[in-house]
């Protein structure tokens, strides 16, 4: 079962220098939500922006990892 | 129905109807808080707009990834083009992107988030032929 650890630190391998505060929503490690700021997301649209993360899990997501809620900035705010 | 079948009807689905939302449940029954959350958003924009329910055959959801690119459902289109899942829908019902994209009206009495409650036209419901 996967943990809010684990999953910050895979976003924050995959997407270096990237900061990723993750939560557990339900306590049961198949509900998370990610707030992440990482400079790679400077100039796509908010689906290549959650692509990016969600392309960190694979067919993990909708399988253990359930729902993946995010929030995705950019070091300067932007989306 | 073959996997080709299901395909082809969702493409026409997202083809032919200008704002598409593929879900977990009904917009009057919504299966899931984030197919419910989406759904809400559109319907305090009173925007019309088709919904299928993607739980009777878990090769609707298959499909819908693998022509989406998209791992989770919620999915809205609007124009043909994938706009995003709960999250992204929800961020841009509140900065009022949401409302610019299907074209209608912000509601004045804003910033409150959507509801499931009051929505204001009745949803198209794309008939479910999959099941």
């Amino acid at each position: 079962m996967p943990t809010a650890t684990e999953l910050k630190e895979r976003i924050e391998s995959a997407l270096p220098g990237s900061e990723a505060n993750v939560e557990d929503l339900t306590g049961g490690g198949d509900h998370f939500r990610a707030e992440i700021v990482s400079d790679r997301f400077a100039g796509l649209s908010r689906i290549e922006q959650h692509r990016l993360v969600y392309d960190v899990f694979g067919t993990e997501i909708g399988g253990p990892i359930h729902a993946l809620s995010l929030k995705t900035t950019t070091p300067e705010g932007q989306r | 129905m073959t996997n080709e079948e299901i395909r082809d009807f969702i493409q026409t689905a997202i083809a032919e109807n200008r704002v598409m939302l593929f879900m977990k449940g009904t917009p009057e029954q919504p299966a899931c808080g984030f197919s419910m959350r989406t759904s809400a958003a559109l319907n305090a924009l009173g925007v019309q707009y088709a919904a299928l329910d993607i739980l009777p055959d878990p090769r609707i959801r298959q499909e819908l990834s693998a022509i989406s690119n998209w791992p989770t459902i919620p999915q809205l289109f609007v124009d043909g083009e994938l706009v995003g899942g709960c999250d992204i829908v929800t961020e841009m019902y509140e900065s009022g992107e949401l409302a610019q994209r299907v074209g209608v009206e912000q509601p004045q009495h804003e910033p409150e988030p959507p509801t499931a409650e009051a929505p204001q036209s009745a949803p198209l419901g794309v008939e479910n032929r999959l099941s």
